[in-house]
């Protein structure tokens, strides 16, 4: 208790960078599930693939070394492989897994099982990305790429760690700083998309009601596939906070957080965007208060338990359930 | 059938490899000699899966041993076969049974692992099939009264009085913060530094297992309050390196150490800078106290022999100076190592009753430079 008391901010900025990789993935739950009321166990996937698409084309561009301006330029790019690759594996993932049974009325429970089966899927093809190389005999080139596809890949850029300023006893750097930053920034713009813009009421107004939307002149396909587009583009700007912060990402990197991000989604109230980032804040904030108590193997569950209670008094989470209906 | 064809490959695997490193016979098969030729030796222990590197280490060893025996025994050759576990505790039993059944198999250099080596150990102890494992380093697999079971190096009831020692005596700590990832192996090393250390242990912090846990913030605030000057983390290398990671990230400036678990490529690759500097101790010996080995293996294999090729090359030749000497059947085999006492390349290899090694040494090792670098033995 004293630890804790003692280095409060510590343990609540800590908490909150990591909450907010938790929420930036949760948004792509909450938002599919608002559209299509499917929960996309794939989307963890989604996530780990924009990690390793920007641990790639640092790679490729030879960031490593680079300081000053040209670190700032490897960072934006590395943002922006990530967040493309990402929602391109997330638009791939709604034609190949879940369209085709749209098409033909599967009832939830078979789009639940593709779900599963497209996150096996993606997650050994990573896993297992140094085999088609093989065949041609082109994996001792691309060693640095393929080789090794268990193991751990290092993300290619030297970010050093910088002491800005204090907030009460707690030292803030540049990487609190860049995670905790880009995360409100995306989260407030992602916001007032929905809220403000064309597109934004059309995916409200399917999360609403899909069929009253299609009358009013709403493309359901065109609604359904920005949301996989949005959600998978959220999870690739995660996958760069993580790098960032942990510096490794691995073939398996996406299971852990997909269950926390989903955790939080469903802490929140699954469907409602402003729902996952407060889930993700607080589950984050919870388990680094958990670690702090009672030491960090007993965070999970201190955070589960947490949603456990949370959850008996708000079964529809902290905000309520509808993307929809939100107020917000 | 898939079953059969997860030993089939390996052994047609291995096969093709001895068959490519012998290179002067044409026909695998030597049906010449005496009775007591066509003899084979086992690896078991993982070449797939996870923690594939560490298994692929051990096997080189015992290979580039029994390639070097054939090349001096034309006539009468031995095989290795592979049993390949993914280092998985469930699988081991079952190819344990397997691996008993082969009448011409009369020695296992493994379990490389303490989870899988206590899962087969009691078939390879009923079964009498002589085991010599040269990695796992649980201190309880000796004790469970399986005649058949050795190991070639210390264990960790040795590494970690040595790392304390070395944390006491050579880094002249007396605040250190101990850390683990409630492995059987992780914990099993930290509590022994913890009881060792006594006093000096100013805090400690129990984390999630490999796959587990990312974030290690809370860790870090809880070191950096503590005023420790060395952390001490009992794991794998896996989390090992986004832990020290964070650690300087976070400005925690105190010295971190770490035991065998940690001594692999994966750790300086993970971590990359924030590598640099770490103390990991291990139970075994630094290729350049054997350069002959150490120039053979890396003429074999186009690398330097890794964390336990050299205990797993001398392991091998155990078993192989029994083949030699006749000594084949399971109670010769057994009094045969029991006797054994010859110099290998890590040790003058002599076992004790209970099958440990009757001379340890461990190493302390630092990372330099990106490279992982013996710094002195710990006496």
């Amino acid at each position: 208790m004293d630890l804790l008391l003692s280095n409060f901010w510590a343990y609540t900025i800590g908490g909150l960078a990591f909450g907010a990789i938790y929420a930036l993935i949760a948004l792509g739950y909450t938002l599919v599930y608002g559209v299509l009321r499917l929960i996309n166990f794939a989307h963890s996937e989604v996530f780990m693939w924009g990690s390793f698409a920007a641990v790639w084309v640092l790679l490729a561009l030879g960031a490593k070394g680079a300081t000053g301006l040209g670190l700032v330029a490897f960072l934006i790019i590395g943002f922006a492989a990530a967040m493309a690759v990402s929602a391109a594996v997330a638009l791939g993932l709604e034609f190949v897994a879940y369209r085709p049974l749209r098409k033909r009325n599967s009832p939830p429970l078979i789009a639940l099982i593709s779900a599963i089966g497209a996150s096996y899927v993606l997650s050994e093809a990573m896993g297992l990305r140094d085999k088609p190389f093989k065949w041609f005999g082109a994996d001792d080139n691309l060693a640095d790429y393929v080789g090794r596809p268990r193991e751990a890949s290092p993300l290619p850029l030297d970010v050093p760690t910088v002491r800005l300023f204090y907030i009460f006893d707690y030292h803030v750097s540049n990487i609190d700083l860049i995670v905790l930053g880009s995360a409100i920034v995306m989260m407030v713009v992602l916001d007032q998309f929905v809220q403000r813009s064309r597109l934004g009421r059309g995916i409200r107004a399917v999360a609403q009601d899909a069929e009253a939307a299609a009358l009013m002149g709403v493309n359901r396909d065109r609604v359904i596939r920005l949301t996989f587009v949005i959600g998978g583009a959220m999870a690739g700007a995660a996958a760069m906070m993580y790098l960032l912060k942990i510096g490794v990402t691995r073939y398996n990197a996406g299971f852990l957080l997909g269950v926390k991000a989903f955790t939080a989604a469903v802490l929140g109230g699954i469907g409602n965007l402003r729902g996952a980032l407060l889930g993700g804040f607080v589950l984050g904030v919870a388990e680094s208060y958990g670690s702090a108590l009672f030491g960090s193997n007993w965070k999970d569950v201190v955070a589960f338990t947490l949603l456990v209670v949370i959850l008996l008094f708000r079964p529809t989470g902290l905000l309520g359930e509808s993307l929809g209906k939100a107020r917000a | 059938m898939r079953s059969v064809f997860k030993i089939g490959a390996p052994l047609v695997a291995a096969a093709l490899a001895l068959s490519a490193c012998g290179g002067t016979t044409g026909d695998g098969d030597s049906a010449s000699g005496d009775k007591a030729c066509d003899l084979k030796i086992g690896y078991f222990g993982p070449l797939t899966g996870d923690a594939a590197n560490l298994g692929i280490n051990i096997k080189n060893g015992a290979e580039l041993a029994v390639n070097e025996y054939n090349a001096k025994n034309a006539d009468c050759k031995v095989t290795l076969v592979s049993f390949d576990s993914q280092g998985d505790p469930s699988i081991a039993p079952g190819l344990a049974q397997k691996a008993v059944t082969d009448k011409k198999l009369v020695g296992i250099v493994g379990p490389a692992f303490s989870g899988e080596s206590k899962a087969a150990g009691p078939i390879f102890a009923q079964a009498g099939l002589n085991t010599i494992t040269a990695s796992a380093t649980n201190p309880a697999l000796s004790e469970n009264g399986w005649k058949t079971f050795h190991r070639i190096l210390g264990n960790d009831a040795t590494q970690g009085p040595a790392a304390a020692k070395y944390i006491k005596d050579i880094l002249k700590a007396d605040k250190v913060f101990v850390s683990d990832d409630t492995s059987e192996y992780g914990k099993g090393l930290a509590d022994i530094v913890k009881k060792d250390l006594g006093s000096a242990v100013v805090a400690t912090d129990q984390t999630a297992a490999d796959g587990k846990q990312d974030d290690f913030s809370p860790t870090v605030t809880k070191a950096k309050a503590s005023g420790a000057t060395v952390f001490f983390y009992g794991g794998y290398y896996s989390n090992a390196s986004k832990l020290v990671k964070q650690l300087k990230s976070g400005g925690f400036t105190g010295q971190f150490v770490s035991a065998d678990g940690v001594k692999d490529d994966g750790f300086i690759k993970g971590a990359g800078a924030a590598s640099e500097g770490t103390i990991v101790t291990c139970p075994c010996l630094p290729p350049d106290q054997a350069p002959e080995f150490a120039a053979a293996f890396k003429k074999a294999y186009n690398s330097d022999p890794a964390t336990y090729s050299a205990e797993a090359y001398d392991a091998a030749n155990v078993f192989l100076a029994a083949i030699k000497d006749g000594k084949t059947s399971s109670a010769d085999m057994m009094s045969f190592i029991s006797s054994y006492s010859a110099k290998g390349v890590t040790k003058t290899v002599k076992f004790d009753a209970k099958g440990e090694p009757a001379e340890v040494s461990v190493w302390a090792y630092k990372v330099t430079g990106g490279k992982i670098v013996p710094d002195q033995e710990i006496k």
